[in-house]
């Protein structure tokens, strides 16, 4: 039987695909703002928020929303207040969340407690058609926000002081994107787990950080990772009969190490290139300067020198001076008499 | 940008104000007038509450006392600050996730924009010729940290003009630049200043934009000490403006307690220096 042939597997393959690409689109803000656990400690207090959907026969899904929602409120208040209390009263808050969500469990008739797990952690089976609805509408709204407002979040998150200097509303702005936290991880509440969504949302970012060139490269291509990581881990958690949560995470940190290693590798091949550039330069019988015959040609913040239809940038090192190609010639001379220095 | 003669309305009017972080006083009792198209420098040693006063035009410190009106308005009260362009003190502006200059330089325009309007073309058009005006035009789609030390505050400087502002408030835009950097600068400050643009720059060298500012204000231990023009600021600064106080020679006033604004509610990326 095929993976899509049981209800179960539909329904958490579409979950997984929702969060895959909403969590990314948050994470990537709160990266920017360095604020990488605020999902972490949204999910502790969303579990009170599941206790209390257990104990009073609601669905957990709406009242963990409503308590990750005030929680996210409160975090922004305290950290508006800007004092040194409001570390501690975070650290309350948080480890709150999670002891109350422990105790009201325990509480709950019938053993419900040993369902801790699955909301914690994920779990492929159990989200219900109803979630499907619910997840879909905050999905929904969350990435309708981010088109909407993306660039005044991106410029609080970048630059607070410079954001509330020129009057963008900077609370109203932190407030948003705490909320859209707090739906974020009610959204993962199923497939990835309360303690585990706030990696969903910052190893996508991490991995897309070393490859895009812009912002919004960033978020486009954490969203292209964070789907795939979702989808093919919550597949994997099938096959394997692993947590689906835990799954997803560590193929997720699979692609940061890989990534990580790639870039890692390609730079010391540029770095290699450019010391065997700098050893043909070294032998280079003169330092280039006002009088040395060669044109000068400014760039940027520096002057280069035309050589032979090239250009030279004297890069001062505690080694000395050598000279950095800076391409082919700009002005007038065709650049056809070669590369050689 | 103003039309307006340099002897229009003042850009900004301080009256018996006392600027501070919390309740704590830093500048005390500044009576002070720019009028519109001035460019003015700010100047006083570490602490002196220079870049307070110039927190304090910007909404940043508190007004404790007195009155502090911008642009015609109390500074509290003043709706549009997008008129108020602003350059902060920041050695570095890569945050944790790439952003290209066009990025970067987009915030600014932000400012002038409700809160749901995106940037139109005239916008984009704006942040272009801001970054154009910085000299870094083939740089435009660059990360920022690509940039060298000197670009990204030239950068930062872009982002302050993409709004187009009447008032421009520079903290330290010279320091850690290297000569040539320093010396575009001056250039663009000085265009800036030639459409009635009105700048006033917290500064501790006044060497670099010496051709672009006219009139210096000295603060010292929280007072104006010396309001005038640039040439004979010089004369009126403290011994130990540009160095410690020597033990001798450190004033009667000077106490050890003073408040800095390094001891305010101050946030990431925001240095004293």
């Amino acid at each position: 039987m095929g993976i899509l042939d049981y209800d179960f597997m539909q329904r958490a393959l579409l979950a997984s695909l929702m969060v895959g690409l909403v969590a990314p689109a948050v994470g990537v803000f709160l990266v920017q703002r360095r604020l990488s656990l605020l999902g972490d400690g949204l999910g502790h207090v969303a579990l009170t928020g599941v206790a209390v959907g257990v104990l009073t026969a609601n669905s957990p899904v709406w009242t963990a929303l409503v308590a990750a929602v005030l929680g996210a409120a409160v975090i922004e208040l305290v950290r508006a207040r800007g004092r040194t209390s409001g570390d501690v009263a975070l650290a309350v808050l948080f480890y709150g969340g999670i002891a109350g969500g422990v105790v009201l469990l325990g509480l709950a008739p019938r053993g419900q407690a040993t369902n801790l797990d699955a909301y914690l952690f994920g779990a492929i089976t159990t989200t219900s058609p109803q979630d499907v609805g619910v997840f879909a509408v905050i999905a929904v709204v969350v990435l309708a926000t981010v088109a909407l407002l993306g660039q005044r979040l991106y410029a609080v998150s970048d630059d607070e002081e410079y954001a509330r200097a020129v009057g963008l509303p900077v609370l109203g702005l932190n407030l948003v994107l705490a909320t859209l936290v707090a739906c974020t991880v009610v959204l993962s509440m199923r497939v990835v787990g309360l303690l585990l969504i706030s990696a969903l949302m910052i190893v996508p970012s991490a991995i897309a950080q070393l490859l895009a060139r812009s912002f919004r490269e960033t978020v486009g291509l954490a969203c292209v990772i964070g789907l795939v990581v979702s989808v093919s881990g919550t597949t994997t958690s099938f096959y394997a009969g692993t947590p689906s949560g835990g799954t997803i995470v560590l193929l997720a940190i699979a692609l940061f190490l890989l990534v990580s290693a790639a870039v890692a590798l390609q730079e010391a091949t540029a770095r290699r290139r450019h010391r065997r550039r700098v050893d043909v330069h070294d032998a280079h019988p003169h330092d280039h300067g006002a009088d040395c015959g060669h044109v000068a040609v400014p760039h940027d913040d520096h002057v280069d020198y035309d050589h032979d239809g090239h250009l030279h940038a004297p890069h001062r090192t505690d080694r000395g001076v050598h000279y950095d190609e800076h391409g082919e010639h700009a002005v007038g001379v065709p650049p056809s008499s070669g590369r050689t220095g | 940008m103003t039309d307006s003669p340099p002897t229009g309305p003042a850009a900004v009017r301080l009256r018996h104000a006392t600027i501070g972080y919390g309740d704590v006083a830093v500048v005390r009792d500044v009576d002070l007038t720019v009028g519109t198209g001035e460019a003015v420098a700010v100047l006083g040693s570490n602490g002196s509450g220079k870049t307070t006063l110039a927190r304090g035009l910007l909404g940043l410190a508190n007004v404790l006392g007195g009155e502090v009106d911008v642009l015609g308005a109390p500074v509290g009260g003043l709706r549009e600050r997008g008129r108020v362009g602003y350059v902060p003190q920041r050695h570095s502006i890569s945050g944790a996730v790439p952003a290209t200059v066009r990025e970067v330089v987009g915030v600014g325009r932000l400012a002038r924009l409700g809160l749901l309007r995106r940037l139109r073309p005239a916008d984009r058009t704006a942040v272009t010729e801001a970054v154009a005006a910085v000299g870094l035009a083939d740089r435009l789609d660059d990360p920022v940290a690509s940039l060298s030390g000197g670009q990204q505050r030239r950068v930062l400087v872009a982002r302050a003009l993409a709004a187009d502002p009447e008032l421009l408030i520079m903290d330290e835009p010279t320091a850690g630049v290297d000569a040539a950097n320093q010396e575009a600068l001056a250039g663009v400050l000085a265009r800036i200043s030639a459409t009635g643009t009105t700048l006033i720059v917290v500064t501790h060298e006044t060497a670099p934009l010496a051709g672009v500012l006219s009139r210096a204000i000295v603060v010292d231990h929280g007072l104006v000490a010396y309001d005038g023009p640039l040439e004979q600021a010089a004369a009126h600064e403290e011994p130990g403006l540009h160095h410690h106080h020597p033990p001798g020679r450190r004033p009667s006033g000077y106490r050890q307690d003073q408040p800095t604004v390094t001891t305010g509610p101050r946030r990431r990326g925001d240095e004293e220096h």
